[in-house]
């Protein structure tokens, strides 16, 4: 659906993309992720065809983003960061316009219209003025706009920055939905977000494509050290103290009620250490293998990428 | 078509939703009226001298040139101010909002945007005229007038519009910010205006090429009834010199650097 090829964009001699390559099929829900300023808008951006690639290309449906932008720009759903709204608009007349520029068929468009408001939860708002609609509602708006024309592909830059708790939920919940029958690109700095909605995890960094995966997997990847959460009844220090002893455990640390314990990961110390704990006269409380999470693989692979 | 109508309509919802129309008409009809009246009163103390003199010789005193064309001649200088105001937002607000973003990644072509927003400033342009031409019919109720020199003088209105709003859409689509947007098409329009002021200075070549370039020069001789058809080819290639212009600018942006 979507074949990015050796994409590069500059601004003079600025590299916000450099060199990007990937594919994503249809269907599929693909996030981009990466710090503030790694170059997923910009991106984003040349993917529709809002600026020029200075180098490489991309197909979308089979349509090149220079030659034909016309045609990638009718397959396209884009939701930009700052949802782009006409703020002195209702939000139908808004929707109308849409409509018409979207070139949805004059004799379609009531009935889409009207679709897109029931499926965004803007049915009680559709004649207030844009610019009295909260945040939430906005991006709401936003979305319709992307999803109007029944794009075959939605590109939506940090969809749940700004929100709210809830209507980050509702967000999410509508972005999964949407999924069903498309392909969808979504950029966020929130990792919790990637391994909720995503299929697949492109990492960006400084303009590079520094991994692409699974959100399980590159858990999986990463992870060169077994942590296990251990919690028992009784003196945490002492206990922390007989585990580090044991041979082949690299690390002890203490946290939220409990302790941290590391080990390679081919190793399996999981019965030594319960043993342990049971010498001691200590209650064995609860003990779980836990899997790193996407923040800590992030801070890995970024890191790695600055030693390289 | 249906992509340029759909700016249009989008453009003159904006106009008439918000107090912009409004006000331009409003500051607009009254400068002009203030100046209509006033060269109405100072025809009517020079009948009234005239008559008390009761002198033998016959003084010609022709409401066409002392009340219409300075009415004309004046307009076009409150346009210089007005249009400014009008053509401002037409792109700077769009990319100040974010919208334009929404503009450029939607099916539709920057010509199709452009035409769109230039034809909304007309009609409303246009529109805002056709009730100032109501102080000539309310004239005509009660003098005798010559309607040549008035249609030539409403043929400069019309032309000289187009390109005004044509180096106001440019100067919109330069920068992000109306003010700048603003300040630029003044400065574009009242250099425009007062070139051959510097023609006076010049010598031979330049004398004739600053003389050509000067607004005021190319409305002159249609205000005062000779419509000559090079003033008319004048401003339609500037206005579409202007709008050329300004679609360059928007598609620079696609270049690959």
């Amino acid at each position: 659906m979507i074949e990015v090829e050796r994409l590069t964009k500059r601004y003079g001699a600025f590299t916000a993309v450099d060199d990007i390559s990937f594919q994503v099929g249809k269907g599929e829900i693909v996030g981009f992720l990466g710090p503030n300023g790694a170059g997923k808008t910009t991106a984003m951006r040349v993917l529709t065809c809002f600026l020029p690639a200075t180098e490489g290309t991309a197909r979308i449906a089979g349509y090149d983003i220079f030659d034909n932008p016309l045609e990638v720009k009718k397959r396209i759903g884009y939701l930009p960061e700052l949802p782009p709204l006409y703020r002195d608009m209702r939000v139908r007349t808004y929707l109308e316009f849409i409509a018409k520029i979207k070139g949805v068929a004059t004799k379609e468009s009531r009935r889409r219209i009207d679709e897109v408001i029931a499926q965004c939860g803007l049915v009680d708002r559709t004649e207030q003025l844009i610019g009295h609609l909260s945040k939430g509602y906005r991006q709401r708006v936003g979305l319709a706009q992307a999803i109007l024309h029944d794009p075959e592909v939605i590109i939506m830059d940090e969809p749940t920055s700004g929100l709210d708790p809830n209507q980050i939920i509702e967000v999410r919940q509508l972005i999964r939905e949407l999924a069903q029958k498309r392909t969808v690109i979504l950029s966020t700095h929130i990792l919790p977000e990637v391994e909720m909605t995503c299929n697949r995890v492109i990492i960006i960094h400084e303009g590079k494509i520094v991994a692409v995966d699974t959100p399980e997997n590159l858990t999986a990847h990463t992870r060169d050290t077994t942590r296990f959460f251990v919690r028992i009844s009784g003196d945490v220090d002492i206990a922390a103290k007989a585990i580090a002893t044991i041979e082949g455990v690299s690390d002890v640390t203490h946290v939220n009620n409990g302790l941290h314990v590391h080990w390679p990961a081919k190793a399996d110390l999981s019965a030594a250490v319960s043993a342990r704990i049971v010498e001691l006269g200590m209650g064995l409380v609860e003990m779980k293998r836990e899997a790193m999470s996407l923040e800590e693989i992030f801070h890995a692979l970024t890191i790695h990428e600055e030693e390289v | 078509m249906g992509n340029i109508m759909a700016i249009f309509d989008k453009e003159m919802r904006s106009y008439f939703g918000s107090p912009i129309a409004y006000v331009m008409a409003g500051v607009f009809l009254l400068f002009s009226g203030f100046v209509f009246r006033n060269q109405l009163l100072e025809f009517h103390d020079m009948a009234v001298y005239l008559k008390l003199a009761e002198r033998e010789e016959k003084i010609l005193l022709n409401v066409n040139t002392e009340v219409v064309t300075p009415f004309f001649e004046f307009q076009t200088f409150i346009w210089m101010i007005v249009i400014p105001m009008l053509t401002m937002r037409l792109y700077a607000e769009e990319k100040r909002g974010g919208t334009y973003e929404l503009l450029m990644t939607s099916p539709i072509t920057s010509a199709q945007i452009l035409i769109g927003k230039f034809l909304a400033c007309y009609v409303l342009y246009l529109l805002i005229e056709a009730m100032a031409f109501g102080y000539i019919g309310v004239l005509s109720m009660h003098a005798q007038l010559d309607w040549g020199p008035i249609f030539s003088g409403a043929l400069a209105v019309v032309l000289i519009g187009a390109t005004f709003i044509s180096v106001g859409i440019l100067a919109s689509s330069l920068t992000e910010n109306q003010i700048i947007a603003a300040v630029l098409s003044f400065f574009f329009l009242i250099l425009l205006w007062i070139i051959d002021w510097a023609a006076r200075f010049a010598s031979d070549i330049f004398f004739v090429i600053l003389r050509f370039l000067s607004l005021i020069e190319h409305t002159r001789d249609m205000i005062h009834g000779v419509v000559d058809t090079h003033d008319v080819v004048f401003f339609l290639s500037a206005a579409a010199f202007f709008l050329f212009l300004t679609h360059t600018v928007l598609e620079s942006r696609r270049w690959r650097a």
